[in-house]
């Protein structure tokens, strides 16, 4: 217990090999990290917590940065989590989002963090949150999520954020539209990013025009804004933005409210792991004793009725 | 040894402009179920160690073609001794001449790796001598 208590007030005076190690042990579900998070959970909350999601090649390392950069220039803790896909057949993942970032590396401001997806969906890895919540502690004032390069699906990224960046590029062509319109509902920042190719101004003129379609929301409209990330044009006001909108967030109550949804959805995902490894058990146990997938496959009985007796032995509704 | 994922970071010191042999060995680990955290070409020892330290790897695999090894490879491991990181396993690889990996090795770089060892022997290499 003694020692528990040391490694909160390490992560809290920003020691940063534990904070790392810590993340380690959230990343590998390693019993450690749930004691620790839970007395950590009361020293988070500070951070603004900022998502960075788009196209695959987008930008968005760059950008991320590039924003680090300029939130450092303002003085401000900066914590990176950067999430790439592992690999579905190997488990194995190539993270190279640092690749964009060498020049923070030493810079005592900002821990940066790579994640691989470890086979979940959605666009973050699985313990994104906890490590969120470790550079919480740590004492980030800004923390920037950048999801991997994604499709319309992939929007779990609302679920950690208090704000959301959706990062386009010019020259993608139509078959971007889909994506563009998934996107756009979870989008309080649009950024038109590598401004300096050509169809940037179409572009602008595009997700204008997408706004102006999207239903009512809440909050501000969300501002369309080019950004030359490779040499940091636009950033200075894109900074701007991401306070505007924390500031206007605040007082309409909108940041609360979208922090308690997502506690809630925390708990929620928490249970449903819970859940979803019980329920794995109860068949499994069901199929060493009773050869369930032998009397399924013999027609002896119905999937139907298996569910809902081993439901009800679950204490199941 | 649990079987927790292996965190591996790739890294190129020094200013040579070649990271093809450091991008091979990045899939093969990849391949063999691995992160590996890649971070291009040209980094400092300082900036080496700040990565793995911050991705809290297990091991930091550095490749060199520029001669330099004899003094980044030594910078990187003093560095890592300074932070107090003991639990890292440190390989290099590249164009090293037989008469400088005594040297490296008295200096905390476990093992050399040369042009034309296989990706196999690096893996085993990694997975029986983890530190943690
Ligand atoms: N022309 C131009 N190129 C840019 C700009 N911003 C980034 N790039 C380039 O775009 C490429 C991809 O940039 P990244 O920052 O790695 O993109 P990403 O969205 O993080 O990529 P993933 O993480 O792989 O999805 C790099 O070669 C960058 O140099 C820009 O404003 N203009
Ligand atoms: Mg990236």
């Amino acid at each position: 217990m003694r020692e528990l208590g040391l490694t909160i007030d390490k992560i809290i005076a920003g020691d940063v090999r534990t904070a790392s190690r810590v993340i380690s042990f959230a990343e590998n579900e390693d019993a450690r990290a749930a004691h620790i998070l839970k007395a950590l959970f009361a020293h988070t909350g500070r951070a603004k917590v900022i998502g960075i999601t788009g196209a695959p090649g987008s930008g968005k390392s760059t950008l991320t940065d590039k924003l680090a950069k300029e939130m450092r220039r303002r003085d401000k803790k900066v914590g990176i989590v950067a999430v790439d896909p592992t690999s579905p057949f190997t488990g194995g993942a190539i993270l190279g989002d640092r690749i964009r970032m060498s020049s923070l590396a030493t810079d005592p401001g900002v821990f940066i963090r790579s994640m691989g997806t470890r086979g979940q969906l959605g666009g973050l890895a699985k313990n994104t949150m906890s490590a969120v919540r470790i550079l919480d502690a740590f004492g980030c004032d800004y923390i920037f999520i950048e999801t991997v390069g994604v499709g319309q699906s992939e929007v779990d990224i609302i679920k950690l954020a208090d704000l959301v960046l959706i990062v386009n590029v010019p020259g993608l062509g139509d078959d971007i539209q889909a994506i563009k319109a998934g996107l756009m509902e979870i989008g309080d920042i649009m950024v038109v990013n590598k401004a300096d190719k050509e169809g940037a101004d179409r572009l602008v003129i595009e997700l204008e025009t997408m706004l102006d379609f999207r239903g009512e929301q809440e909050g501000l409209r969300p501002p369309v804004l080019r950004t030359i990330a490779q040499d940091g044009e636009g950033v200075p006001t894109l900074c701007d933005q991401i306070d505007i909108h924390f500031e206007h967030n605040q007082k309409i109550g909108l940041l609360e409210k979208r922090r308690r949804r997502n506690l809630r959805l925390e708990v929620e995902n928490l249970l449903l792991d819970r859940f979803t490894r019980r329920m794995r058990q109860v068949i499994t146990a069901a199929d060493e004793m009773d050869n369930l997938t032998e009397s399924l496959y013999n027609r002896e009985t119905d999937p139907y009725t298996v569910a809902e007796t081993l439901g009800e032995s679950m204490k199941l509704p | 040894m649990s079987d927790r994922t292996i965190r591996v970071l790739i890294a190129k010191p020094g200013l040579d402009g070649h990271d093809r042999g450091a991008k091979v060995i990045a899939r093969a680990l990849r391949d063999a179920g691995m992160e590996v955290i890649y971070t291009g070409l040209r980094q400092t020892p300082e900036q080496i160690v700040a990565a793995a330290v911050q991705e809290d790897v297990d091991v930091l695999g550095m490749s060199i073609l520029s001669g330099a090894h004899n003094t980044l490879f030594p910078k990187v491991t003093a560095l890592l001794k300074e932070q107090g990181v003991d639990d890292v396993l440190v390989f290099g690889g590249g164009v090293i001449p037989d008469e400088d990996i005594p040297f490296l090795k008295g200096h905390g770089i476990e093992a050399i790796f040369t042009p034309g060892t296989s990706t196999e022997d690096v893996i085993a290499y990694i997975q029986n001598n983890l530190k943690r």
